[in-house]
């Protein structure tokens, strides 16, 4: 069995300095996660899931314990070191699509090429993010301004950006938190699309329904893993998209009728 | 580094902010052109006073009779005859390195002509004057040394007087009077315009030393003494020579003071232009003042705008960016600005200097130094006040940042 692309071991993370007013966020968590897993980490507020995943995407180091990620471990690297981790082999989706105003769709989906440390020319840059930007479907929005998309068209820019660099692991934290239902399934399916050419994803979210469209649910609570189960039977976007179209139908039939 | 990556970032960033960045740009603008308007004007006049120097002649030495002391009471310059005709004759004769010497005699008269008449300056000069002066004919000829000994009545005028007196008629070969004595009119000089003190050089007949002492202003003395050395180098030596000389000439033994003054041309330029250059140096300080003010205002903006862009700066972060990418892109941004604000600033001033001098007739000179220095103090002050917002983005967490509202 190949290792695993996350690995965590034993991981607690504690704000403040061991005084009585730190907080212990994270208390023990271990998990593997295999590539091309898709992963929803779940929790009540304050469970720990943000702190969590800010350890998970090196945003922040963990107090104690080892993160192994693609067999590196990253638990010690500085601020640099973990900038270029994030920038190479991880992808951020946000639960605020954090797109750049008054930037294309093109320029924002290129920000993370700017950052790499091998140069990548402006060409090569335009053609790759062409290429991300296809990949969700929005290569006929490239000259699009933020403002000139919809939030599902503006998370799937987002998603384009974090597959620009080809990462390891795809982070979404709540990334269909400001959606509707209709549009979270449609970035749920772009999600499900990406996860079957083998991309390994892990989201948070607080939504029972949004995580069944996921493989794996990870239920955390007071920081430490409570739930860890295979989503059995999961929901497929295509179809519940279909579904949603079929009702909607429906329901045009039956105003028209009355 | 990826300074080729970071500089794309920091342009499209102020790309996406065109008004913001040119109000901020704005501070330098105005500063930049002030400073190359104001150096303009300063030039300008240097120039201009530089040009009414330069219009005495070359290496003109003046000697000036005066500050004649008897009794205590001292006559002031020029207020008393000490200098005589034999002065003139002796400096020409003994002192080395002189090429001209022209005795001066002067004297303000009413001159007549055509029914008209002209209250003008009279100069009693030897034929040297014009050579010693720099200064041509337009038309006709000089009066000769044979009309320094007979006393000739005769004159050359200058454009002045012919606009006063024969705005029609072509004045070689007229006479004109004066004091009721006819003199004829030999030659007309080109014009010289105004003096260093602002008077006008072309009012003025020319006629010979002799005659002036003997038939217009019936003295024995002479006012000065223009001297021409052969030579910029020779010229304070012979400064010193011909006070020596005319010491011993007036008897003035130890202790007394000299009674006459002694001015080379260089002194005159550096009183006249000292003025001037304190003028530019207060100007420029004024306009350096507001740069200052321009760079704070950048400073200013840069601050608001790190603390408007945390969140920017945090996707930035998240992203893959170091520090050190965030400090680059902020102070690339400041120092664009800045430059931008500089060549900006430049051509608004150019254009407002030569404005001003098509409006005002006041003479401007844009030098490219100024230019320079003004581009390079403008990118100086985007780098230093562009540093401190920079680095306070560059310092943010990225996990704060990507939180903040």
């Amino acid at each position: 069995m190949t290792p695993p692309v996350v690995k965590l071991e034993d991981i607690h993370k504690i704000y403040g300095n061991g005084t009585e007013i730190s907080v212990h966020a994270v208390r023990g968590v271990t998990i593997d996660i295999q590539k091309g897993e898709f992963v929803a980490l779940m929790g009540a507020s304050g469970s720990g899931k943000s702190t969590l995943m800010n350890v998970l995407g090196c945003l922040d180091r963990p107090s104690q314990g080892r993160y192994l990620l693609d067999g590196v471990d990253v638990s010690d690297l500085d601020r640099n070191e973990r900038a270029d981790i994030r920038n190479q082999k991880l992808g951020f989706v946000f639960q605020g699509f954090n797109l750049l105003a008054r930037t294309t769709a093109l320029e924002n989906v290129e920000l993370p090429m700017l950052y790499t440390k091998q140069r990548v020319t402006a060409h090569d840059m335009r053609d790759r993010a062409m290429q991300a930007l296809e990949i969700v479907g929005l290569a006929n929005r490239a000259d699009h301004l933020p403002n000139q998309l919809s939030g599902g068209q503006q998370q799937r820019v987002a998603i384009a950006r974090a597959l620009v660099n080809n990462p390891q692991v795809l982070l979404a934290d709540e990334p269909t938190g400001n959606l509707d239902s209709r549009t979270s399934v449609e970035v749920m399916g772009v999600f499900q699309k990406l996860n079957e050419q083998g991309i390994t994803i892990l989201m948070v979210t607080h939504e029972l329904d949004i995580a069944r469209f996921c493989k794996r649910n990870l239920i955390l609570r007071d920081g430490r893993v409570v739930s860890d189960v295979q989503v059995n039977p999961r929901l497929i976007a295509v179809e519940e998209l279909k579904k949603l179209n079929d009702a909607e139908a429906a329901a045009k039939l039956i105003g028209a009728s009355s | 580094m990826r300074i080729a990556a970071t500089s794309l970032i920091a342009l499209r960033a102020l790309r996406r902010n065109k008004l913001r960045s040119v109000l901020t740009a704005l501070g330098i603008i105005i500063g930049v052109s002030a400073v190359i308007a104001m150096v303009s004007i300063g030039n300008g006049a240097k120039a201009q006073v530089e040009g009414q120097i330069a219009s005495l002649g070359q290496n003109v030495i003046l000697i000036f009779s005066g500050n004649f002391s008897t009794g205590g009471v001292r006559s002031g310059w020029g207020g008393a005859g000490t200098l005589t005709v034999d002065d003139a004759v002796a400096i020409e004769r003994e002192v080395r390195g002189v090429a001209a010497v022209s005795a001066e005699v002067r004297d303000r008269q009413q001159v007549l002509a055509n029914g008209l008449n002209w209250g003008t300056t009279i100069l009693g000069e030897s034929p040297d004057y014009l050579t010693i002066r720099d200064w041509a004919l337009t038309s006709g000829a000089m009066f000769t040394d044979q009309d320094i000994r007979g006393a000739g009545k005769v004159c050359i005028v200058g454009k002045t007087i012919i606009t006063q007196l024969f705005p029609t008629e072509d004045p070689i070969g007229q006479t004109i009077r004066i004091r009721n004595i006819p003199f004829k009119i030999l030659g007309v000089l080109t014009s010289k315009g105004l003096s260093v003190m602002g008077t006008d050089q072309d009012d003025v007949v020319v006629i010979p030393y002799t005659s002036a002492m003997k038939r217009v202003s019936k003295r024995t003395n002479i006012n000065m003494i223009n001297v021409q050395a052969e030579s910029a180098e020779v010229a304070s030596r012979i400064q010193t020579d011909m006070a020596d000389l005319l010491r011993q000439r007036h008897r003035l033994e130890g202790g007394r003071d000299d009674d006459f003054t002694i001015r080379g041309q260089e002194e005159i330029a550096n009183a006249a232009t000292a003025t001037t250059r304190t003028m530019t140096l207060l100007l420029g300080a004024i306009a350096g003042v507001s740069l200052l003010v321009g760079g704070i205002g950048i400073m200013n903006i840069m601050l608001v705008s790190v603390t408007e862009r945390t969140r920017e700066i945090g996707i930035r972060l998240a992203i893959g960016a170091h520090g050190r990418d965030i400090l680059t892109q902020f102070l690339i941004e400041a120092v664009v600005l800045s430059l931008l604000g500089g060549i900006l600033g430049v051509l608004v001033g150019v254009g407002t200097s030569q404005l001003i001098s098509a409006l005002n007739h006041w003479p401007t000179l844009v030098s490219t130094s100024a230019i320079t220095v003004a581009l390079l103090c403008s990118s100086a002050v985007g780098m230093f006040f562009g540093f401190y917002p920079a680095r306070k983005a560059a310092q943010l967490d990225p996990i704060e940042a990507l939180r903040y509202e």
